[in-house]
């Protein structure tokens, strides 16, 4: 088995890079893919809390590299899909606890025997940053439909290309259609015609996702939500798979359906 | 090649030495005389070779596993100062000290004209190009990519960066752009801030006219 690596990154922090990663693993492993996530953010960990598998934490990415255990130890099996597994970050050291070789090294171990290797970035364009996206096959870059964050997508995509990553692919998150359509938030095309790089993914922002996340029950399990299945479009195409864009005006409050009932419109 | 310490850290002039010769040889010193350079900032001087971000980045890399920090490059070439921009490296045009004589000769057939420099890419945020002459963009200029030259800018494609053109002084230097829609223009002294708005993209050209820079759309 040759596994593939991807690496989430974004440059600007809080912008879903974690979300992504912990969606898109859960998303691929449940269409019956081996799957490991890893947390690059040493010192910063919080895949391991989105993935609700923090209390299971023994052995970690620091350990795996320091020789304290083997690779298998720091692999978390996930509670409810029997093939995704977590290396979490170690939280008591910084970034330069791990070097570039390092991942390069741990990922081309674990390419041996899973199907997928998803990587989820630090926050900003150093150490960590350079230590996420070396062993990338493949960078997906996460941004909001804000000013500051495709800024900073821009510049994040320029290091990748510069590393020789690229072309990065880009994930829209957060997209609220009504601000679109208002005149009030970036659309996505405003956000492609700008970084001009493959569009993968747009997320709509959702409530359900800060609950899931809370709750360490990642969104893509939930099929009912446009959200979860925004992120399982997104693994499909990681896979090569055309998958069709979703409507994402469909989903209106159930308000809005009874009062458009009420009016006799709808 | 030559290695002395600097107040800046350890300056390295591997002069033109062919890279991956001088490589091995610096990677030798380094571990054979760890204590001298453990934890030094290290300026590279690479005279004319041209280096690309694969090179220089193993370089980093492999210093870093030495505890040695790569700080700076020097070099001749705009391809390995560009390199080494990308890579967040410091970049200096020239050696500190003297200037080696330049080995490369002037081709009889060059036709008389000024230096010009084409970047055949979109120029995202965080990259800049500093070129004694003119810059040709095909491509995007991103908001916060800059240009500085001391001739004119001409981006076929939308400028939304900072451009500073006449950089040395010269009121005649020009910047155009298919949309010039820049988040500010200098040329030589002057200093303009683009109006917002949306307006239809249309190419312009802007240029000093008595004291201030002003845009007109580009007619031939």
């Amino acid at each position: 088995m040759s596994g593939k690596v991807i690496t989430i990154t974004s440059g600007k922090g809080g912008v879903g890079k974690t979300t992504t990663a912990a969606n898109l693993g859960v998303a691929l492993a449940s269409m019956g893919n081996k799957v490991v996530c890893i947390d690059s953010d040493i010192g910063l960990r919080n895949l391991d809390v989105v993935l609700g598998l923090e209390n299971r934490i023994v052995y970690d990415l620091v350990d795996a590299v320091e020789g304290r255990c083997r690779v298998s130890q720091a692999m978390i099996r996930d509670k409810r899909i029997e093939t995704l597994y977590l290396i979490p970050a170690a939280q008591t050291r910084d970034k330069n606890a791990v070097s570039p070789s390092d991942m390069i090294k741990l990922c081309d171990t674990l390419r041996e025997d899973v199907d997928w290797i998803i990587i989820d970035s630090p926050a900003g364009i150093e150490r960590g940053f350079r230590n996420a996206i070396a062993p990338a096959d493949e960078v997906l870059v996460v941004t909001n439909p804000e000013v500051s964050a495709v800024r900073d997508a821009d510049r994040i995509i320029g290091l990748v290309e510069a590393e020789e990553r690229g072309p990065a692919k880009l994930v829209i998150n957060r997209l609220k259609t009504a601000m679109v359509k208002r005149g009030d938030m970036l659309s996505a095309e405003d956000v492609v015609e700008l970084l001009a790089i493959p569009l993968i993914g747009i997320v709509p922002e959702d409530e359900n996702v800060i609950i899931s996340t809370n709750q360490g029950q990642p969104i893509a399990l939930n099929e009912k939500c446009l959200a979860g299945r925004s992120f399982v479009n997104i693994a499909r195409r990681v896979k090569g798979e055309e998958v069709p864009w979703l409507d994402l005006n469909e989903k209106e409050g159930l308000f809005n359906r009874l009062g458009k009932i009420i009016s006799g419109g709808g | 090649m030559e290695i002395k310490g600097t107040k800046d850290g350890i300056l390295v002039n591997l002069e033109d030495q062919d890279w991956l010769e001088a490589k091995g040889e610096l990677i030798d010193q380094i571990t054979n005389r760890y204590e001298f350079f453990q934890g030094a900032q290290l300026i590279l001087d690479v005279g004319n070779n041209v280096l690309r971000a694969k090179d220089l980045g193993e370089l980093r890399d492999i210093l870093f596993a030495q505890d040695v920090t790569l700080s700076a490059i020097h070099s001749h070439s705009i391809v390995t100062l560009e390199t080494a921009q990308l890579l967040g490296l410091k970049s200096l045009p020239d050696s500190p000290q003297e200037k080696p004589a330049r080995k490369l000769k002037p081709l009889d057939t060059v036709l008389p004209g000024e230096n010009a420099v084409m970047i055949h890419r979109t120029m995202r945020s965080g990259f800049k190009v500093a070129y004694h002459g003119h810059v040709v963009v095909l491509g995007d200029v991103n908001p916060g990519a800059e240009i500085i030259a001391s001739g004119s800018v001409v981006v076929w494609g939308r400028l939304l960066g900072t451009v500073h053109a006449g950089a040395e002084g010269d009121e005649t230097a020009v910047i155009c752009a298919l949309d010039l829609s820049p988040l500010q223009l200098r040329i030589a002294t002057k200093v303009a801030i683009a109006p917002k708005g949306d307006k239809d993209p249309q190419p312009e050209v802007a240029s000093i006219n008595g004291d201030q820079i002003i845009a007109e759309s580009w007619q031939m």
